[in-house]
């Protein structure tokens, strides 16, 4: 049997396919966030925290309401996409003529307080959450043994990355927010409601977390702490990625999940640093990101 | 304004007037840990209530000693822990730190508190080199230690024919020592060690680990990691199939508060070792009702009820030395031999480790269970000797051969 750089090829097959996986979080995490940077200018630093939510919102339709995985996936995003709107409405709305660094200052203390609120309700260690019964197994791929549920994890967040790219770039409701945020003042001259637009584009961002956070739960310890580990991660992403490009953090999510996947294999030590490097890296070639448009 | 004054005036006055209690020692104590983190649930607040809690049964008032607790987050952090620590010993007279999860905070400390010649009882970390080559004579390590694990699952994994291991170790002291001990015993009880991989430090995703654990072929993947990494470890392989397939699950250190977290359903047939768990006896069950009554429902975890039994020997000590001085406390809680509800009876080494059972329990399956918090089924006792490491093997210097 050949083997590649010392790895047997299944064993490579098997990384791969598994790096697509953790790519796919990388990929809807970092898509709100390119949405909400694009449009928005905010940087979002309480993504992580509403990723969290999408979690625990999850967690919380089924023990308490006996609402189970489907229904939730469906109806978190939407319950923490409202929290969102209202966040927009009462507090982002207000600073949105002053820098940006205050937008980042403002999630960033709104992720510390939720998640604080939530560890104080039900700890850090985390909670219980089942894998719906439909997707429990797998099938074996000869080369490795491919869970049902990771499958669909793959495939969901595709289908999600995809219908958001459409939406923004080739549907009129595209084109009004693609406008609104070249030109806001002569975008609202031709009619069009340019802070309700701005509104929903957050709550949109925010409930992409939320259906993330809904699509870790079964598979991720779900505690509070969650989204704080992971967003760090997906900030690189984007900026790798370029910052307010949609295209641009599907590819890296995916793409970088791979690379992640594949340094667990060769030396594992530096699975945790290896997308920071490729951070730097591409900052001192193409301080844009890659697929962002220089200034 | 003036009222205030006034006001102020006369408490001061009054304060000054009390006659000064006769002897009356006043010490100190930091709960030092993680109130934030991963292991917040496992020490946390629930150490500062256990802490509170040795302080009212000992009736540390009515014996002349004054006793202050102060609490901080370390967040896992050295360099946090340490300046901690430092703050505490250097400007607000704190006499003893206790608990301190997290073998890398630990470590710092266990150095600092010598340096400052305070105490330090540690209940949270795991690293038995506290009581190895970096011990201290101003620590004890109380609760459990990384060479106890491996004696009791490791061990008991082996002698049930789980010869061959893959490590999956967090990448950090803990972890490496986890590891280490580990693999002395399954290597002199006649087991091999496959292969290691060093995971980083928390993680999230452990499915790539696990097929590399998986394509080893060896029979028991041994878990050296803790909190939220564990949890996600066992949550994953699951769902990969690794147990369905034949390999087997050695969780190093799980504490009751991860078997909680990740439901029966996941976790049973799960063997563990501990050195407390709350429904061990009558003692323990009243202790532990009292203390969930304290902590929002939640049974305390070993190293909660370590705080709470390294706090009383500690405060027995002074009565018995009529001294907070850190040489003779330290002296006399070597001397006296330990007794308390939680650990039953037991001693503190030359060595800084604290001597008592540890036990192998098996998680219940979901039907067994008679609700939260009924978690777990006794398998065997390891008695003190058999599980810490013997003083002829020991690497620490304050041990004389």
């Amino acid at each position: 049997m050949f083997e590649l750089l010392g790895i047997p090829p299944q064993a490579l097959f098997g990384q791969v396919l598994l790096g697509l996986i953790n790519g796919s979080f990388y990929a809807i995490l970092s898509l709100g966030l390119a949405v909400i940077f694009g449009l928005l200018n905010i940087i979002n630093f309480s993504h992580g925290a509403q990723y969290m939510m999408g979690a625990f919102v999850a967690w919380m339709c089924l023990t308490y309401l006996g609402i189970n995985y489907w229904a939730a996936l469906l109806l978190a995003p939407l319950i923490v996409g409202a929290t969102g709107i209202a966040i927009e409405r009462l507090l982002l709305k207000r600073i949105a003529h002053v820098d940006h660094l205050y937008g980042l200052l403002l999630t960033f203390g709104l992720a510390l307080i939720i998640q604080g609120l939530f560890r104080n309700q039900y700890g850090s260690s985390g909670l219980p959450y089942q894998i719906p019964a439909e997707l429990r197994g797998g099938v074996n791929l000869g080369f490795m043994f491919l869970p049902w549920y990771r499958g669909w994890v793959v495939v969901a967040s595709l289908i999600v990355c995809l219908a958001t790219w459409f939406l923004i770039e080739k549907t009129r409701l595209g084109a009004y927010l693609r406008a609104a945020t070249e030109n806001p003042t002569l975008t609202q001259a031709f009619g069009i409601n340019v802070p309700l637009l701005v509104t929903l584009t957050y709550g949109f961002g925010v409930a992409l977390a939320g259906f993330a956070g809904v699509l870790a739960a079964p598979i991720y310890s779900v505690n509070p702490n969650m989204g704080a580990d992971l967003i760090i991660v997906v900030f690189a992403v984007v900026v790798i990625g370029g910052m307010g490009s949609i295209l641009g953090a599907i590819v890296t999510g995916f793409s970088l999940g791979l690379i992640e996947g594949l340094t667990k294999v060769f030396y594992p030590e530096a699975s945790a640093t290896v997308i920071f490097i490729i951070m730097v890296l591409v900052l001192l070639v193409r301080p844009a990101g890659l697929f962002g448009r220089a200034a | 304004m003036k009222l205030k004054t006034f006001l102020t005036t006369t408490a001061l006055a009054a304060l000054m007037a009390a006659p000064a209690l006769a002897q009356q020692i006043s010490v100190k104590a930091g709960v030092l840990n993680d109130r934030s983190g991963l292991y917040a649930d496992l020490s946390g607040e629930g150490s500062v209530i256990a802490a509170r809690m040795a302080v009212e049964d000992f009736k540390a008032a009515e014996k002349g000693i004054k006793v202050e607790i102060v609490s901080a987050d370390h967040q896992n952090k050295p360099d946090v822990g340490s300046t901690i620590a430092r703050t505490w010993y250097d400007q607000d007279g704190v006499d003893l730190i206790l608990d301190v999860p997290t073998s890398s905070v630990a470590l710092a400390v266990n150095q600092i508190t010598r340096e400052k010649n305070k105490i330090h009882i540690n209940s949270g970390a795991a690293s038995s080199d506290l009581s190895g080559k970096a011990c201290s004579p101003n620590t004890i390590h109380w609760t459990y230690d990384t060479y106890a694990l491996a004696q009791g699952t490791g061990g008991a994994m082996v002698k049930a024919g789980g010869d061959s291991w893959f490590f999956m170790t967090a990448d950090y002291a803990f972890g490496h020592a986890l590891e280490r001990d580990t693999s002395a015993i399954v290597t002199k009880n006649g087991g091999k060690v496959l292969g290691v991989v060093r995971t980083p430090f928390p993680g999230t995703d452990f499915s790539s680990f696990l097929l590399q654990a998986q394509a080893s072929k060896a029979k028991v993947i041994g878990l050296a990691n803790a909190g939220g990494d564990t949890i996600n470890s066992i949550k994953q392989a699951g769902e990969f199939g690794i147990t369905a397939g034949g390999q087997k699950l050695a969780g190093l250190l799980v504490f009751l508060t991860d078997v909680h977290s990740l439901g029966l359903a996941t976790a049973q047939g799960l063997v563990l070792t501990e050195s407390f768990y709350w429904d061990t006896n009558d003692q323990t069950r009243g202790w532990s009702d009292r203390f969930a009554k304290a902590n929002g429902g939640k049974k305390p975890t070993m190293v909660q009820a370590g705080v709470y039994s390294g706090m009383l020997h500690y405060l027995k000590a002074v009565e018995a030395a009529k001294s907070k001085d850190s040489a003779v406390v330290m002296a006399k809680m070597k001397e006296m031999p330990t007794d308390d509800p939680l650990f039953g009876k037991g001693s503190v080494r030359a060595d800084g480790r604290k001597m008592h059972d540890m036990y192998l329990f098996e998680v219940k399956k979901p039907g067994e269970s008679k609700g939260p918090w009924d978690y777990y089924k006794q398998v065997s006792v390891l008695p003190a000797e058999q599980a810490f490491r013997p003083l002829a093997e020991s690497e620490c210097p304050l041990v004389k051969k």
